[in-house]
């Protein structure tokens, strides 16, 4: 059977049978809690309560600021203890609103709509840039944007990207395996504001058992259709995803929606059912704690804001051989962590514990001009020539070999049998001319 | 936490393969020539192998050590560059130019321009041919196969002899060490195949460009047997499998392996059918090798999306 993909990419070590079989457990967070107030791509939210003020679960506690940008709720009740600047897991300082919990999670009422079908775009919308929905896959682009393109005529496909090809995590995994149709009611209402789109479930062939939920909670709705996709890194980046799912192709200049594409991940959906069925905000998701460092490995209902450390204890803490690589978010894309002193966001998805830390273990030697890394770039670039005009500081030639269109996957570092640098290389000299395109 | 934990960046995991695994699995894939090599020619073409491998290792190792430079011969690149460089030779040659060979391969083809992946043509090509222009004679001297004229297969169709294509195919034919068994190069082939090693775009575009030119212009028309002598008999095969293929003097860009073929292909015909000589593989190959900057810029391989640009939405 042709299983639909794309060009390139590699096939690391999943890692999923660690935790994947692990149902979600709720844990409540103690102590303090940590909101930073950019969670998402755009300007950082605003705070509405002050230092002493006493907030409830579900509170607002900081205003979208601006429409690019996306309101911050309390995940806990307690008292603001402080707003002042903590790390985050990318490593940046970031101005936060910290939180003191009392353990009670007295929660506000939240405003419900038994009709959903009833609700207009606009009203949607609303609903959901008010909850302040981000997408949870790791971008945290604001939803409600993502959601109002130019042309919502032209939207014909509307993806859920449920392939989840990072290795290691299964948060999107046991979403899918407990409660499925959450899933599926957020995509029908996405569908209700884009009347000629057909809404795909992309996901890749490993993930069987949640093929077929899916297929059997879709069947019968012409509109709803589930794609099944070829395990691979990484399938489940935008562009890769798109293009497996619907044959079109975008690059770095276009949005999804220039090829008639919404995609949404699953935390997302789930998120946009709860804010428009419940008029809940968006204060917990679900996060994997694993790696072979780690005692038992599990997936946790979290509370968004809930320290590194507490969810490391919570999963039975470190084996006696101990962490030489800690990771928020996966192997491929996430953010190695010195110091796991930082909170959970809206678009951390993971913590990974790993005994070995390969990035580091081995010696970078010459390079052979082999071209795995071109066989392995998604993007068909070629990374062995623009990490040399990264380290050559040649941006125009950078340019010129489509750097731009990195998308980061790191998968050509992955394969290089020279262990180069190569995806750093070319992040960083990608940063370096958009700086400069920017300024002029 | 009691300890600062090392930050990376982005990916955090590695494949297992590195440059000595694949190296391996080239001199892997050169054995089977290699052994018929020595079956074909007997004792002196083991020594020859022998002695080129050892020099090869030996000049790189000197080289680093004089320079005080770390020493890179774990990853197997100068074994490899010695096995080919023995491929390439007489079974007769005497070992001391072997030497010679292995010392201009690796001291002034590969290290003087910066070591492995620096260098712009294949050391063990560029040690062949110093050694053809400098030792014509030895170099060119088939006759310890038989004893008599020791004229290879295509040395004897350019004079106008017919051939016996079955024993070039097995490979008991007078010529080089490694070059003589077609059989046994494509069982290397298909070794580096499918271990991942190669992949068919430049052999297959080099093979196929000399068999039309061939067809065209060798002036022989359509005969078949001629066609498949040309391909068994001299380096073609062990070239466009072994030495074409080679990562650091070939084009990285997917089009370019392509054009890098061709013009191999159109060179090496050029050079067999209108040149002095019945061989050409290699200097078509070490010439080609040249071009390899200019190929690339003119091959930049266009990213995935952007020649849909214009018509976006097409499906």
């Amino acid at each position: 059977m042709g299983l639909k993909t794309f060009k390139g990419g590699v096939h690391p070590y999943d890692g999923k049978e660690l935790s994947k079989s692990k149902p979600v457990k709720e844990l409540l967070p103690k102590g303090e809690l940590v909101f930073p107030l950019s969670q998402h791509i755009g300007a950082p939210a605003t705070p509405i309560v002050e230092v002493g003020e006493a907030v409830l679960k579900g509170q607002k506690i900081a205003e979208a600021g601006g429409f690019v940008s996306s309101p911050i709720y309390s995940s806990v009740s307690g008292t603001v203890k402080a707003i002042e600047p903590r790390r985050v897991a990318v490593g940046d300082m970031v101005n936060s609103i910290i939180i003191e919990s009392d353990g009670q999670f007295n929660e506000v009422a939240y405003e419900e709509t038994e009709d959903v079908t009833m609700l207009t775009s606009e009203q949607i919308i609303a609903k959901i840039k008010e909850a302040g929905v981000v997408g949870m896959g790791g971008a945290g682009f604001p939803t409600h944007v993502k959601l109002s393109p130019k042309e919502p005529d032209k939207i014909e496909y509307i993806i859920a990207n449920c392939a989840e090809c990072e290795p290691y995590l299964t948060s999107d995994y046991r979403r899918m395996v407990e409660e499925p149709e959450k899933l599926v009611e957020g995509m029908k209402i996405v569908l209700q504001m884009f009347p000629k789109a057909k809404g795909v479930f992309g996901i890749e062939d490993n993930k069987h058992d949640c093929v077929e939920a899916l297929q059997r909670l879709t069947a019968g709705n012409s509109r709803l259709e589930v794609c099944e996709l070829m395990t691979k890194y990484p399938q489940g980046g935008e562009r890769q995803l798109i293009k497996a799912v619907t044959g079109r192709e975008i690059n770095a200049k276009m949005l999804p929606a220039d090829a008639g594409c919404i995609v949404d991940n699953v935390e997302t959906l789930v998120a946009i059912y709860n804010a428009v069925r419940f008029g809940r905000p968006l204060t917990n998701r679900i996060f994997t704690v694993t790696g072979d460092a780690v005692v038992e490995p599990r997936n946790f209902a979290i509370s968004i804001g809930t320290n590194y450390s507490e969810l490391l204890e919570a999963a039975g803490g470190l084996l006696a051989q101990g962490a030489k690589k800690m990771i928020a978010g996966g192997p491929m894309m996430g953010f190695a962590l010195f110091d796991l002193n930082i909170p959970t966001t809206k678009t951390t998805s993971a913590l990974l514990c790993l005994t070995e830390d390969e990035a580091s273990k081995y010696e970078t030697t010459a390079c052979i001009n082999c071209g795995r890394c071109v066989e392995a770039c998604p993007e068909q670039l070629v990374p062995s020539k623009l990490a040399d005009f990264s380290e050559r500081g040649l941006k125009g030639e950078f340019e010129k070999w489509y750097g731009l269109e990195c998308v980061e996957c790191g998968s050509c570092s992955f394969g290089c049998p020279a262990r180069r640098h190569l995806a750093q290389a070319i992040k960083t000299m990608k940063k370096q001319v958009l700086a400069d395109k920017r300024k002029k | 936490m009691d300890t600062i934990l090392n930050v990376t960046s982005n990916p955090h995991v590695r494949e297992k393969t590195d440059t000595q695994k694949i190296m391996l699995c080239v001199i892997v894939a050169l054995m089977p020539a290699a052994l018929f090599g020595i079956f074909n020619f007997g004792i002196n073409a083991l020594i020859l192998i022998l002695v080129s491998v050892i020099s090869c290792v030996f000049f790189e190792w000197a080289y680093e050590k004089l320079l005080k430079k770390k020493s890179t011969i774990s990853d197997l690149s100068a074994v490899v560059t010695g096995l080919l460089l023995a491929m390439n030779l007489p079974s007769s040659l005497p070992w001391w130019m072997a030497i010679i060979g292995a010392g201009f391969a690796i001291i002034f083809v590969k290290m003087l321009f910066g070591g492995l992946g620096q260098n712009f043509m294949n050391p063990a090509l560029g040690g062949r041919c110093f050694l053809m222009i400098s030792f014509t004679g030895p170099m060119t001297d088939f006759s310890a196969f038989d004893g008599f004229t020791g004229a290879t297969p295509l040395a004897s169709l350019k004079a106008g002899e017919s051939v016996d294509t079955m024993k070039m195919l097995i490979g008991t034919i007078p010529g080089t060490i490694g070059e003589t068994s077609t059989i046994a190069i494509l069982i290397g082939a298909v070794i580096m195949l499918l271990c991942g090693i190669i992949d068919l775009k430049i052999p297959a575009s080099y093979l196929i460009t000399f068999s039309i030119f061939t067809l065209l212009f060798a002036g022989h028309g359509f005969d078949a047997n001629f066609l498949v002598a040309e391909l068994c008999g001299g380096g073609i095969m062990l070239g466009a499998f072994f030495m074409a293929t080679d990562y650091v003097s070939s084009p990285i860009t997917p089009m370019g392996k392509i054009v890098f073929g061709i013009i191999l292909g159109l060179l090496t015909g050029v050079f067999r059918f209108f040149g002095p000589s019945a061989e050409g593989v290699s200097y078509a190959i070490i010439f080609t090798n040249l071009l390899v900057p200019l190929i690339e810029r003119a091959t930049i391989p266009r990213a995935f999306g952007i020649k849909r640009e214009s018509k976006k939405g097409g499906a």
